[in-house]
């Protein structure tokens, strides 16, 4: 359990949001042409990394907004939020 | 070879206090060289260094554990045992786990504390109602033993289910598996672990893997904080951490991980003589031989390595328990704990060679691994001695993430995922 400062509503508990997995994969400009191997990339295949990830988060039970986190997943610190459409932080 | 455990070996070793038992397995160092490693001194892994110096006469191996040995998601998890999934290559995979349990108190000469004390799944609206009948006759066309039952029937089996209607989420029927029950968790370990080092078997605890090497498209062996092990095999068996392993390969898998809870109350006198699992409405109960509750709750949805959860969802598990119990309302929760499972798309696991040569994953057992334990270090042993799966593991490859052809029990398999 943690806080999130929400981007556009400020700190709530972590409860009233749902993760949305991992940020930035980019779905295929061309879905007709790729082959299954890029399907199952693009699907399934996830880094589920233990430390600094970069991952997507929806305020459910407050603004419906999705935005974007960098957190620490083996300890669960936040280290980032930035909106959508917005570059992610570099450091 | 190891002394009997038995109740003469209990009277001769009262003599002395219980003072000088034997080992039931040594604490080595790591060899330089070993035919095959497995990473991962779970149940799991354990299970299958012991069937791999068993079945397929490999002896010279090691299970390498970077803490100790049980000490990971084998002494967390709620202990359920049973085998009524909905699909054949489940049903199959998970029966053949039951069928050794069946028998491995007496294998192993350990007693595991395995208790088929059955296991009901609620059913609290029409359409659980009709996926709940489904399955049951899917399972017994799969020779699984499995009852529909009615609402009286519920409450005849579990008195102390409220059934009343009024409730809300009222309970409309329930399946039952009376093959199914419990068994001591730790037993487990600690049993394959005797059985694998009597065998020659070397486990070896407080050593991390940090890095494995390859040579083009094979594995040459592992880096680990007790140095570097040559080794042509290498199965891993690392649960929530197996991405983590993964990614020192070069490989990516279809896993997240994400921490799920269980917590125990106080122990009280027998009161709850099954296990009761409600899909709907998240709560699953059992009583141990210690009499304190043992209560699963659900997974959070966040990928986290940090082995704690979140309160709410703990909160929520509690509120189906206390509708559905009300007679454990003033109950007081003595543990709570946060274990790290992985977690596949379709919520069924990996136990497959991967494109690098003799590299095998066994892997995304998500909420439900230890059920199928001896089941799974059977299969994993299977497929690192002949490099092939056996026929009971060939669906659950991780080509099918590719192909598409899914094992898809997630909401199928009668477990609140």
């Amino acid at each position: 359990m943690f806080v999130i400062n929400c981007p556009y509503c400020g700190e709530r508990e972590q409860s009233e949001f749902k993760a949305g997995g991992e940020a930035h994969l980019v779905r295929p400009k061309q879905p007709t042409e790729l082959s299954d191997d890029e399907w199952a990339e693009y699907l399934f295949m996830r880094k589920n990394i233990k430390g600094i990830q970069f991952e997507r988060w929806v305020h459910t039970h407050g603004c419906r907004k999705w935005f974007n986190m960098v957190r620490d997943t083996s300890n669960d610190k936040i280290k980032a939020i930035y909106k959508m459409g917005e570059k992610p932080p570099t450091k | 070879m190891k002394n009997k455990y038995s109740l003469f070996s209990l009277v001769k070793n009262a003599f002395s206090y219980h003072e000088n038992w034997e080992k039931a397995w040594k604490d080595p160092e790591p060899k330089k060289e070993y035919d095959a490693i497995i990473v991962g001194g779970g149940g799991h892994g354990l299970a299958t260094a012991y069937y791999l110096a068993k079945k397929h006469n490999m002896k010279n191996i090691a299970v390498i554990e970077k803490g100790w040995i049980g000490g990971g998601n084998t002494g967390r998890n709620t202990t359920i045992i049973r085998s009524n999934y909905l699909w054949d290559a489940s049903a199959g995979l998970y029966d053949h786990a039951l069928k050794i349990w069946e028998g491995l108190s007496q294998e192993l000469n350990y007693n595991i504390m395995f208790s088929q004390r059955g296991v009901m799944n609620l059913a609290h609206n029409l359409q659980d109602v009709r996926d709940l009948k489904r399955r049951t006759h899917a399972n017994r066309l799969n020779g699984i033993d499995a009852v529909y039952l009615n609402t009286d029937e519920v409450k005849k089996f579990c008195p102390i289910i409220n059934t009343s209607q009024d409730i809300r989420y009222p309970v409309l029927g329930g399946t039952l598996q009376k093959r199914a029950g419990t068994a001591r968790h730790d037993a487990v370990a600690w049993g394959y672990a005797r059985g694998a080092d009597e065998m020659g078997v070397d486990i070896v605890q407080n050593c991390e893997v940090k890095g494995i090497k390859r040579n083009g498209d094979a594995v040459e062996g592992i880096e680990t904080t007790k140095g570097f092990i040559k080794t042509k095999k290498i199965g891993v068996v690392a649960a929530g951490h197996s991405s983590v392993i993964a990614n020192m390969a070069g490989l990516k898998l279809p896993l997240e991980s994400k921490p799920l809870q269980a917590l125990v109350s106080e122990p009280v006198k027998p009161i709850i003589d099954t296990v009761v699992m409600s899909n709907a409405v998240h709560a699953y109960v059992s009583q141990s031989d210690k009499g304190e509750l043992v209560i699963g709750a659900g997974t959070d949805d966040y990928i986290s390595y940090s082995q704690k959860g979140s309160h709410d969802i703990v909160e929520g598990t509690l509120n189906a328990i206390l509708e559905l119990y009300p007679i454990f309302s003033r109950m007081r929760m003595l543990r709570q704990w946060g274990g790290i499972v992985d977690i596949c798309p379709d919520a069924s696991p990996i136990i497959s060679k991967t494109l690098i040569k003799g590299l095998y994953f066994n892997c995304g057992w998500g909420t439900g691994g230890f059920k199928a334990t001896p089941g799974s270090g059977d299969l994993f042993a299977h497929t690192i001695a002949n490099d092939e799966p056996h026929k009971l593991n060939a669906a659950f490859n991780i080509n099918r993430f590719v192909s598409g052809d899914l094992v898809d029990e997630h909401g199928a398999a009668a477990v609140a995922h």
